[in-house]
């Protein structure tokens, strides 16, 4: 697979030299392939919003290089700026980075960063609205006047707007009730299909991560200790939960039913398959 | 990012003798302190506040570095000081002339002491911030500026509305650093470009900032209101402050030192 983004030994130490001295990311390797849908998951403090930040070159490794399309990000300062446009990173709460007047001018406020011309920024700024479901009377509102959710979405937008090749989005369902976290998720995979840009998708709701994403990377403690497929990663509940993770409910119902005695295939994480692994399991018990 | 590094101010829980010492002990020394240093003439007198000083931040068991930190931000202030001291200072013992400048022993010395009292005071406030949590700190401002109460004084407003200040000093740089980054992953540029488009590239930092903190006033209010929290009157404490032993030692001793430094300064030492 072509990788688009990867780290190489990735180290960051917070506060180095004070008593505060924290280390974020030990020797980290993590790749991100061109078009994939990655989750990565990981608890409070593991290390998961520091990796983000590195990958768009909001924060500068301590040690070790973030390698965009295969070139060192911090090379020199135009490839950093560009890798900022080319990586588009929506924080945890979006929303409190609102700050025009308009929706219209605060979705536009990445493009005209990029120095595009008008009709273009028009064009960015549409389809983007476009994607978050945004409708074209809104443009026009201060985006202070919106819902919660809406106000998310219109953060969401301002990045989309920059049309980045690579989507991460930290928690973007944090605190939306499950009508808004749908439709949010059902968002970016529109915009993962239609620009077959690659997603990384920040979380630590196991139940989230597994019906959206095609490939898990688990954050803990600086490091990434297991990275995978969905059912691959989940074969581990016991080391997730070590870890304070966990897995999906389904997943837990079936690991227990194997703890007594079942033998079933302990990882699946959707209905579907658990339907098929119980009927798979139930057919032999008919012979 | 820079802004987490700011010292100034910042509380580092330890302890030592110092930390333990009541609130009001360190306040008072510290004013005790700023007194001496402004009444200190000389080599001797300077010298022996800078014991004093040293032997504080030793017990406290303070890094250096962390106080050499702390004074960095006002070492442009004092330098400026001392230099403008240079310039200004008359007296006779001159050095050389060059036009209108003359620089004489007097002012060499003038500059000197400047630079020496004011990285001091900062470093003995630094002290008392850097042993004292900002909530006892408050506390021991409180009672001690109680006795104002008696002239309708609002001490304990006064003193809340500082203690929430001084609270939100570390979420505010937390937010602001974070709005930061967020308009950056949106190519917002704050370090480049003239006075005039750096003031203009803090409009997208500062507007949701002022929003979040007025929101986080608003909710503060309502979730104070909800404790039932109406002012000072008939509130009562989880710590009480209470002067031991070592407060009665430490206070003897810089009222001590204070009135030795101004002997000495008044004997022309």
């Amino acid at each position: 697979m072509d990788t688009i983004i990867e780290t190489k030994k990735l180290c960051h130490t917070y506060s180095a030299g004070t008593p505060f001295e924290r280390k974020a990311l030990v020797d980290v390797d993590f790749s991100a392939y061109r078009g994939e849908y990655l989750g990565i998951i990981g608890h409070t403090g593991s290390g998961k919003s520091s990796l983000i930040q590195h990958l768009n070159g909001l924060l500068k490794p301590t040690s070790g290089q973030v390698l965009f399309q295969g070139k060192d990000i911090w090379s020199d300062p135009k490839t950093t700026r560009l890798t900022r446009f080319q990586v588009g990173l929506v924080f945890q709460y979006p929303e409190y980075q609102l700050f025009e007047e308009t929706v219209y001018k605060d979705i536009s406020f990445g493009p005209k960063n990029m120095g595009l011309d008008p009709k273009e920024i028009d064009r960015r700024v549409r389809s983007a609205a476009y994607f978050v479901g945004l409708r074209d009377d809104q443009l026009n509102q201060s985006p202070f006047e919106l819902s919660g959710g809406q106000k998310r979405r219109v953060a969401i937008a301002g990045v989309i707007a920059m049309e980045p090749k690579v989507l991460i989005l930290d928690e973007p369902t944090a605190g939306l009730d499950p009508v808004g976290v749908e439709s949010i998720l059902g968002n970016i995979r529109d915009y993962h299909q239609a620009n077959n840009a690659t997603i990384i998708l920040v979380s630590h709701s196991m139940d989230e991560v597994a019906r959206t994403v095609d490939r898990l990377v688990v954050v803990n403690d600086g490091q990434i200790p297991l990275q995978g497929t969905p059912r691959e990663v989940f074969q581990y509940g016991d080391k997730l939960e070590s870890m304070g993770l966990g897995v999906p409910q389904l997943t837990r119902v079936f690991h227990r039913l194997r703890a007594m005695g079942v033998d079933i295939d302990p990882s699946v994480y959707t209905v579907e398959q658990a339907k098929a692994a119980i009927l798979a399991k139930l057919g032999r018990g008919a012979e | 990012m820079a802004l987490k590094d700011i010292t100034l101010g910042q509380y580092f829980p330890g302890n030592s003798p110092i930390h333990r010492l009541d609130p009001r002990t360190k306040i008072l020394t510290v004013t005790l302190f700023i007194v001496a240093l402004f009444t200190a003439k000389s080599f001797i007198t300077y010298g022996l506040m800078f014991l004093v000083l040293a032997a504080a931040i030793a017990i406290s068991k303070t890094p250096i570095r962390s106080v050499l930190r702390g004074m960095k931000p006002v070492l442009f202030i004092a330098i400026f000081t001392g230099v403008l001291n240079l310039l200004y200072s008359t007296g006779t013992h001159v050095i050389f002339t060059i036009g209108f400048f003359t620089l004489t022993w007097e002012g060499v010395f003038h500059a000197f002491f400047m630079v020496v009292r004011i990285m001091m005071l900062i470093a003995g406030t630094f002290l008392l911030t850097y042993t004292t949590s900002p909530i006892l700190l408050t506390d021991g401002l409180e009672s001690l500026l109680s006795p104002l109460k008696a002239i309708k004084v609002p001490v304990h407003e006064l003193a809340m509305m500082m203690s929430i200040a001084l609270r939100f000093i570390p979420t505010l740089i937390e937010e602001t650093d974070k709005i930061m980054s967020a308009q950056q992953a949106r190519g917002a540029d704050f370090e480049t470009g003239n006075i005039v488009q750096r003031a203009k590239a803090l409009i997208p930092l500062l507007v949701p900032l002022f929003i979040s903190a007025f929101r986080r006033a608003d909710e503060l209010a309502v979730a104070m209101e909800c404790r039932c929290y109406h002012g000072g009157k008939g509130r009562t404490r989880l710590r009480q402050l209470k002067y031991q032993t070592a407060d009665l030692i430490t206070l003897v001793l810089s009222v001590l030192v204070t009135v030795l430094v101004w002997y000495l300064a008044r004997m022309g030492l």
